[in-house]
């Protein structure tokens, strides 16, 4: 710690070296606190993904690649690429329900644009684990949509909806979608909008209009939203475990699996880090374009 | 032009609608006499009073206000030191610890579950209510922190400058002057941490010893084995508490101090 703290790069003033104490002092019990209960578990996870799986469930310490081995078999391959096409059909749906909400509320009068974010926001603060049992509610089989459904005659036998991917995407995209209206919003909001009026005035077609003028043009809050609402889908846990079905499990579901079920640790950390290097890349990703975007005169 | 608002706003009602008719269905239905069926039969206050009479759930309850306001006390307690020894002082390596502060916040729930739980096996402590409130606590940090050191931005540093001027201690120009300002900042961002804290699930599920059971792992085992009316009435309860204390953490962390 005291390499960070100690060293100073301000002006020389008189109490500059009383300051940068204090600020030691500060800085240390966040620091201590979240070195010891969130970076020191996540490096003994990473430790633990090279270790092997004792004869009891315990923990063998030795070094092997062989946990990550294991994650490239097909079985555990199938569940990564299973969690990604869900979280990104998830992103995509996201993304064209929370485009034309974003922008009929960006084009809003400002004292209305408040209400509306509002508006979009509340369902989000209400408990997942709620929201998520709002929907087993509407979807199980003797559930309001089917009674709905049945009752108005447009069906006779109940839709089997509950427990399948379905399901699952469902809950994602009504977990996450306000992660993709904000973003967009305060994108849509800065565009100009004499810009989609000249293109409207130069006879463009809607597409024209849409696909080459406004989303160019509101690219940054399109990448920030898509990965907002990508990174928690791609590690859900709570959707897929209430809503899918045996067949939805994603990777969060799988890490659980092996840590509690079949205990083995040292393959559930693995898994993790696996996890995490996805999310990170997509992260990084995001830094990357939106640096590319800042700067400009560049990525027209 | 006028069909294209009227598409957008048809558009936009759906995702309004889309967003809000799961909950109003599920509390209109807490209201529903009848136990298994999804159509109406009569208004009862009945699942509400099962609610009350239910001493797993109301020691459930308990536990979750209790770590809540533990964890709480810390996250606020720490943020605000990292808040303000990352805004005050230019030193190197700040932007790292920037980052690694942020990191909480982007990486899966599920694995800080597992790595607190890993942790906790490792150095061999019990699994318990106070291993649930240091996990809330770290995660709860980085948020505080964010949220105090964006208020810490706007604050104008010219007032310290002329608490200093006039003889204050650094101390004294922190405690009399920037503190005061910072005050809805921190008291908005530890209403939302006790809210992120009662609402948690991922992280309790697995630091959460037997017997450390809070509301949402009840609510979990609850919603796993069945579905029915008393749930509905829980969820209608959670869905108030939880948007009144956003609400009001909102309306304290918009409370300008200054005239900005």
């Amino acid at each position: 710690m005291s390499p960070i703290l100690s060293s100073h790069d301000g002006e020389p003033h008189p109490d500059q070296p009383r300051k940068i104490s204090c600020v030691a002092w500060l800085l240390a019990p966040p620091l201590l606190w979240m070195g010891a209960f969130f970076f020191l578990p996540l490096l003994l996870v990473l430790v633990i993904s090279f270790a092997s799986r004792g004869t009891y469930g315990g923990v063998e310490w030795s070094f092997s690649l062989a946990n990550y081995a294991t994650v490239a078999d097909p079985l555990y391959l199938k569940i990564f690429l299973h969690s990604l096409v869900l979280a990104l059909v998830a992103t995509v749906l996201c993304l064209v329900l929370g485009f034309p909400l974003a922008y009929y509320i960006a084009r809003l009068p400002v004292r209305w644009q408040g209400v509306w974010l509002l508006l979009v926001m509340i369902p989000f603060w209400t408990n997942f684990l709620v929201r998520t049992y709002a929907w087993i509610f509407m979807l199980r089989t003797e559930g309001l949509l089917n009674s709905l459904l049945i009752g108005s005659g447009l069906i006779d036998k109940p839709l089997e909806v509950l427990f399948s991917d379905t399901a699952v995407l469902i809950g994602l995209v009504y977990g996450y979608l306000p992660f993709m209206v904000l973003p967009l919003y305060a994108a849509i909001e800065r565009l100009p909008r004499s810009v989609v009026e000249a293109a409207w005035d130069l006879y463009a077609p809607a597409w024209a209009v849409f696909w080459r003028v406004i989303l160019p043009l509101t690219k940054p809050g399109v990448v920030a939203g898509c990965i907002l609402v990508f990174i928690p889908s791609l590690g859900a846990f709570i959707t897929p475990d209430l809503l899918g079905g045996a067949r939805s499990m994603m990777v969060g579901n799988l890490i659980q699996h092996e840590y509690l079920v079949v205990r083995d640790w040292p393959f559930g950390s693995a898994v993790s880090f696996v996890l995490m290097g996805l999310v990170l890349t997509g992260l990084m990703a995001y830094l990357r374009t939106e640096e590319t975007m800042n700067k400009p005169g560049e990525e027209r | 032009m006028s069909r294209r608002r009227a598409w957008l706003l048809g558009a936009s009602l759906a995702d309004l609608l889309f967003l809000y008719a799961p909950i109003v269905v599920l509390i209109f239905f807490s209201f529903n006499a009848s136990r298994l069926s999804a159509s109406w039969r009569g208004f009862t206050l009945q699942w509400y009073r099962l609610l009350a009479e239910d001493h797993a759930l109301l020691a459930a309850v308990q536990n979750s206000l209790l770590v809540g306001l533990a964890s709480t006390f810390v996250a606020t307690l720490l943020g605000v030191c990292a808040a303000v020894g990352l805004e005050r002082v230019p030193f190197k390596g700040r932007k790292l610890v920037e980052g690694a502060l942020l990191l909480p916040l982007v990486i899966p729930e599920v694995m800080m579950g597992v790595s607190l739980m890993l942790f906790f096996a490792l150095v061999k402590v019990p699994l318990s209510l106070v291993t649930v409130t240091i996990g809330h606590a770290a995660f709860n940090l980085p948020i505080v922190a964010v949220i105090v050191r964006a208020r810490l931005r706007k604050l104008d540093p010219t007032l310290e400058e002329a608490a200093r001027d006039l003889g204050a201690t650094a101390w004294q120009a922190f405690r009399r002057v920037t503190l005061p300002l910072l005050m809805p900042a921190i008291l908005g961002s530890a209403l939302m941490a006790f809210t992120i804290s009662l609402d948690d699930f991922i992280v309790t599920f697995f630091t959460a010893g037997p017997g450390a059971t809070t509301l949402p792992l009840k609510v979990y085992s609850m919603v796993r084995s069945s579905v029915t009316p008393e749930i509905n009435a829980l969820s209608a309860i959670l869905v108030l508490v939880s948007m009144s204390l956003i609400a009001s953490s909102l309306v304290l962390q918009r409370k300008s101090p200054t005239q900005d």
